[in-house]
């Protein structure tokens, strides 16, 4: 259920956006794409099999500069413990105490970890590869049976709980807008505004809505500077994580009789939309990043659902898949902005959904339930990419193996 | 003739002529047209800010301006619809300039519309109001008031199963106007000159298929009309000159007998 | 392995130390000049009659000694730079030695300075490694308290040894720091403030922590006869040993590299291990000098908690230890930190030391460690040094 908010004291002032050190090395990148994905990687030799941490250049043991982030067992016991109480780091010092840990892998290496409360010297560990505020991969480390990670405040200041914070979703008429409605009542959200586009159409499950506890219709048309740039005056200052869900999915190949209108309206739904959204709202985000307390936590991330057609592009959907990709490519630009308050841009890319406007794409499609759990679950983690359903993870998987052949498959219809 | 617009220009001063708005404000979130999703849509009406006296323009405002040629109150021109294709002069930019200025007959449907959200204009009810307020001359607007212009937002689309529901002429009506009046256009409050339900009538959307036909106009979205006389308005009605325009967004003004505004 | 040959009439002479100060608005270079101005007063010679250069420094960017050699108008025939912090001074004298033995140069000058804004020691946190900046740094261990406290957790447990056997080295080196003139550290220190101080990282306490200063020390290396001709008092090097990264496979730094080299140190210096009359270790942590205890032979290992009950470590007890106050009390300037012990063990040996004058002192163990690149300090070295 949805959580009370204690209101802000005017008085007080608003923590400022810090980062804990972002800088790495090019090649400990190779961890942040694991840790962006949720998946728990370290380095480790290709030639040799022996896992290294922090990330080398070279296998440790048998020199070879074959590294690459391998997939890892999460086993690790805690050799010791401290918390850093006066940490140098501005970030830190804010935050203090901060708890680390000296843990010993089960795969071999020792590393330096972010601490859950619990464990103690000696204690089997559970270790999370995940993103800190940085955007950068760090270490985790908690109970090995998973343990509560509400009392884990250093975890939740890297992930994005819905808990006790207000989320706007922008359209009402996106098949996963009332899941993840419901999904982030559940998930304790403080509130929930609801985008409505044109709100001279019907929306025909409203009453569904209206009864999500604390959910507020808003009116909201990304096609217009005027409906975005009011909404964020009114509410721009109470939004910590924002879930893009506007789409214009209407099929058409480059040929097709409208495709230039059809792709105009999308592009101006999805990709100029997003720039609408970012100029008004982004820095009223990124500004509150590091606001709030436990009760009232701060900004903490921009979600934009688009369709896996970004990365590759049916033929028969031409306009919508390019306009997808705009806003993937603007989805780039908008993290690097919002990173700057410690604010999370989270990518989901979603297969063909299971409403009216892909009914010609084959099955299995994306339900809204699904999108919605994924979403809301991707935050729960602190992720920054996330694809749902078979069909988008299978295309990804076959366009990092060969991106020709994924062209040719799709202009054959083989989605 | 100078005396006439002499004296035009002194009853305007003096008050003993009116000038009547009947346009809505352009605005992008009034509602237009919705069409099954296989046709292509009309691109809403944009207004997008260059500078207002700030960074991209430090002395002055301007915006830029987007709409489809058939949003907000706005003008039918004959080659809109595929029965006026062939018609001379059937764009905006080509229209004889004569026809923008022309009287206007005003019919009452307030009380039917409001009962009826797809009332129908038939052909008896505009012999009753002829017989009230005489024939309709040739050569004149005639404009339906159903003040349907007081509706806002999703009332004034009024969408449903189905679609729209909204008031128009039936086809009998139109043609009737057409072939037996003699009219130059036909005006309505709603989003099309044919009613919400007019694609299910036969032939479908029979205003515009009668009135484009002939070569007359449409005029749609009007308002205020509750302050026309039901005789003697004079509509000024000159759509943007845009290029082979089937129409456009525009001012419309009526002047009227001061003592009957 | 064989044990290496002798450092037969290398000597060092020349003791400077240029006085520390919390905060300087100086360059490094500038506590480079006042050193070399230094050594070349105390030697009587000009400066110009250096051949050799070794300099050991963190915050001397964007030069290193080359250009230091244009800079302050030196014609050497042996430089280097050993940016290695505690195990610099260690470093710089064992090459200094091999060099002036083969006849490469005649007299080196070997100085650890840096300087300290107050932003600068957070700087060159962010800039201080690799492993630091990707799996160190990023966990709000920037610095060394976190990373030290860890090994000290893993250390006390594993060893018995108890805040308040640390404390006593603390204390003992805050009362020899009183009659230093050169230390930053003023006032006496009780067990009880010790024991009481503020946690930075526990089991790691404020007065477990060094404080970071601007400051230089010095000395020259040459050989003996050269000493001899200028008349300059000298000590005589008579051990060496340096490691680095002495046990990969230790999962928690329970030991040093020193365990691996201890047996070569005495077996050169040719006296029983610990048969010394003083002891300068490196002092980050008063726990890593108790390692240092076990580790260079002073006492078994496990033995440290009970070995430090049984002395008195101030500048008249039973093993004079870190008798300038060491870091703890005298300041941490940077690298220059690596080379205080030697400096101080130098003005003992010489009977230059003043008011903390060890009576008799002939010969001591000076040690180094130092760079926690990651999760343990990777150098450690030490000497043994006699009085001529």
């Amino acid at each position: 259920m949805t959580v009370e908010r204690p209101r802000k004291n005017p008085l007080h002032r608003t923590r400022q956006p810090l980062l804990p050190p972002g800088a790495r090395s090019r090649k400990a990148h190779l961890l942040t794409v694991a840790a962006a994905e949720g998946r728990f990687a370290l380095p480790r030799c290709g030639d040799c099999g022996t896992y290294a941490w922090p990330m080398p250049e070279a296998c440790p043991n048998c020199l070879s500069a074959d590294i690459t982030a391998a997939d890892a067992p999460v086993g690790a016991v805690l050799l010791a413990d401290t918390s850093a109480e006066v940490p140098a780091d501005p970030y830190f010092r804010e935050r203090a105490p901060w708890r680390v840990g000296l843990a010993q892998m089960d795969c071999g290496p020792i590393a330096l970890v972010h601490l859950h409360p619990a464990p103690q010297a000696g204690d089997r560990l559970k270790l999370t590869l995940m993103l800190d505020r940085a955007g950068q991969a760090v270490l985790h480390a908690g109970p090995e049976n998973g343990g509560d990670m509400r009392t884990d405040k250093q975890w939740q200041e890297m992930v994005a709980d819905p808990r006790g914070r207000r989320v706007l979703i922008t359209d009402a008429r996106h098949v996963a807008a009332l899941p993840l409605a419901r999904k982030l009542a559940d998930a304790g959200a403080a509130g929930i505004f609801m985008g409505l586009p044109e709100g001279w159409k019907p929306l025909e499950n409203r009453a569904d809505f209206e009864a999500v506890p604390g959910l507020t219709f808003v009116a909201l048309d990304l096609a217009s500077d005027r409906s975005v740039e009011d909404l964020v005056r009114d509410i721009g200052g109470k939004v910590e994580i924002l879930i893009n869900t506007a789409d214009n999915p209407r099929p058409g190949g480059l040929m097709a009789p409208a495709s230039a209108t059809h792709a105009r309206m999308a592009m101006e739904v999805v990709a100029f939309g997003l720039m609408r959204l970012a100029r008004a709202l982004g820095p009223a985000l990124a500004g509150r990043g590091a606001d709030g307390g436990d009760g009232a936590p701060g900004a903490v991330a921009w979600v934009n659902v688009l369709s896996v057609f970004a990365r590759a592009t049916p033929p028969e959907m031409a306009g919508y898949a390019a306009a997808h990709a705009a806003a993937l490519s603007l989805s780039h630009s908008l993290r690097a902005q919002l990173a700057v308050g410690g604010v999370r841009l989270m990518t989901v890319l979603t297969g063909p959904t299971e409403d009216d406007w892909f009914q010609l794409a084959p099955q299995p499609k994306v339900t809204g339930k699904a999108l919605a759990d994924a979403v809301v679950g991707g935050l729960m983690r602190g992720l920054e990419e996330v694809v749902v359903g078979d069909v988008a993870r299978d295309l990804m998987a076959r366009l990092a193996e060969n991106p020709k052949a994924v062209e040719h498959d799709l202009s054959q219809g083989k989605l | 003739m100078t005396g006439i617009l002499e004296a035009m220009s002194g009853a305007l001063a003096a008050g003993a002529v009116k000038v009547v708005d009947l346009t809505h404000t352009l605005t992008e979130d009034f509602p237009t047209i919705v069409l099954p999703p296989e046709f292509g849509p009309s691109a809403p009406v944009r207004i997008e800010r260059i500078s207002r006296y700030d960074a991209a323009g430090p002395a002055w405002y301007w915006n830029n301006l987007s709409f489809g040629e058939h949003t907000g109150t706005h003008f039918d021109a004959p080659a809109h619809w595929f029965t006026g294709r062939d018609i001379a002069r059937g764009t905006v930019d080509t229209m004889p300039p004569e026809h923008m200025i022309a009287p206007a007959c005003v019919i009452d449907c307030v009380a039917e519309s409001a009962s009826d959200d797809d009332f129908l204009l038939t052909r008896a009810a505009l012999e009753n109001w002829e017989a009230t307020h005489g024939t309709i001359p040739a050569g004149s607007w005639v404009l339906m008031r159903t003040d349907w212009s007081q509706r806002k937002g999703a009332a004034f689309a009024n969408l449903r199963e189905g679609g729209a529901h909204t008031p128009g002429p039936d086809a009998g009506a139109i043609q009737w106007l057409v072939n037996e009046r003699g009219i130059l256009g036909f005006g309505t409050e709603t989003i099309g000159t044919d009613a919400g339900q007019g694609g299910h009538l036969d032939p479908p959307y029979p205003a515009h298929h009668f009135l484009h036909g002939a070569g007359r106009y449409g005029l749609q979205c009007l308002t205020n009309l509750h302050l026309l006389p039901p005789k003697g308005a004079l509509i000024m009605a000159a759509p943007l000159k845009v290029h082979e325009g089937s129409g456009s967004p525009l001012r419309v003004l009526a002047l009227v007998a001061g003592d009957t505004a | 392995m064989d044990t290496p040959r002798g450092y037969d009439g290398v000597v060092l002479a020349v003791p400077v130390t240029v006085p520390y100060v919390r905060h300087s608005t100086d360059s490094t270079q500038w506590w480079v000049g006042r050193a070399l101005s230094g050594l070349a007063a105390g030697a009587g010679v000009s400066h110009r009659e250096f051949d050799g250069l070794s300099i050991a420094s963190f915050s001397l960017a964007p030069d290193n000694t080359i250009g230091l050699t244009q800079h302050f108008g030196l014609s050497p025939r042996f430089i280097d730079f050993v940016p290695l912090g505690g195990v610099a001074g260690v470093v710089a004298l064992r090459r200094a030695a091999r060099a002036v033995q083969a006849g490469d140069a005649d007299i080196i000058a070997c100085i650890g300075a840096d300087t300290n804004a107050p932003q600068s020691f957070r700087q060159s946190l962010e800039n201080f490694s690799r492993f630091s900046q990707d799996a160190v740094y990023p966990y709000g261990a920037g610095g060394p308290n976190v990373s030290f406290a860890l090994i000290a957790q893993a250390y006390m447990a594993a060893s018995g040894l108890s805040r308040a056997d640390t404390g006593r080295i603390a204390v003992a080196q805050r009362a020899n720091a009183l009659k230093n003139p050169h230390a930053l550290m003023k006032k006496p220190l009780s067990l009880d403030q010790y024991l009481n101080s503020r946690p930075i990282a526990p089991p790691i306490h404020l007065f477990d922590c060094v404080m970071p200063c601007a400051g230089a020390e010095a000395f020259l290396v040459m050989r003996e006869e050269t000493a001899k001709a200028q008349g300059l008092p000298f000590v005589r090097l008579t051990a060496a040993i340096e490691r680095h990264n002495g046990f990969p496979a230790d999962p928690v730094m329970l030991r040093g590299g020193w365990v691996r080299d201890v047996d070569t140190l005495w077996g050169m210096a040719g006296v029983e291990p610990g048969t010394v009359d003083l002891v300068q270790t490196y002092d980050d942590y008063p726990f890593i000098s108790a390692m240092q205890f076990e580790d260079l032979g002073l006492c078994p290992k496990g033995g440290a908690a009970e070995f430090i009950a049984g002395h008195d470590f101030t500048t008249t007890g039973s093993l004079p230890h870190n008798t300038s106050g060491g870091q703890l009390s005298a300041g941490q300037a940077g690298c220059a930190g690596g080379h205080l012990g030697l400096v101080e063990t130098l003005r003992q040996l010489t009977g230059a030391a003043g008011e903390r004058q060890v009576e008799g002192a002939r010969r001591a163990l000076v040690s180094g460690f130092g760079m926690i690149n990651f999760d343990r300090g990777l150098g450690s070295g030490a000497v043994v040094l006699e009085a001529a």
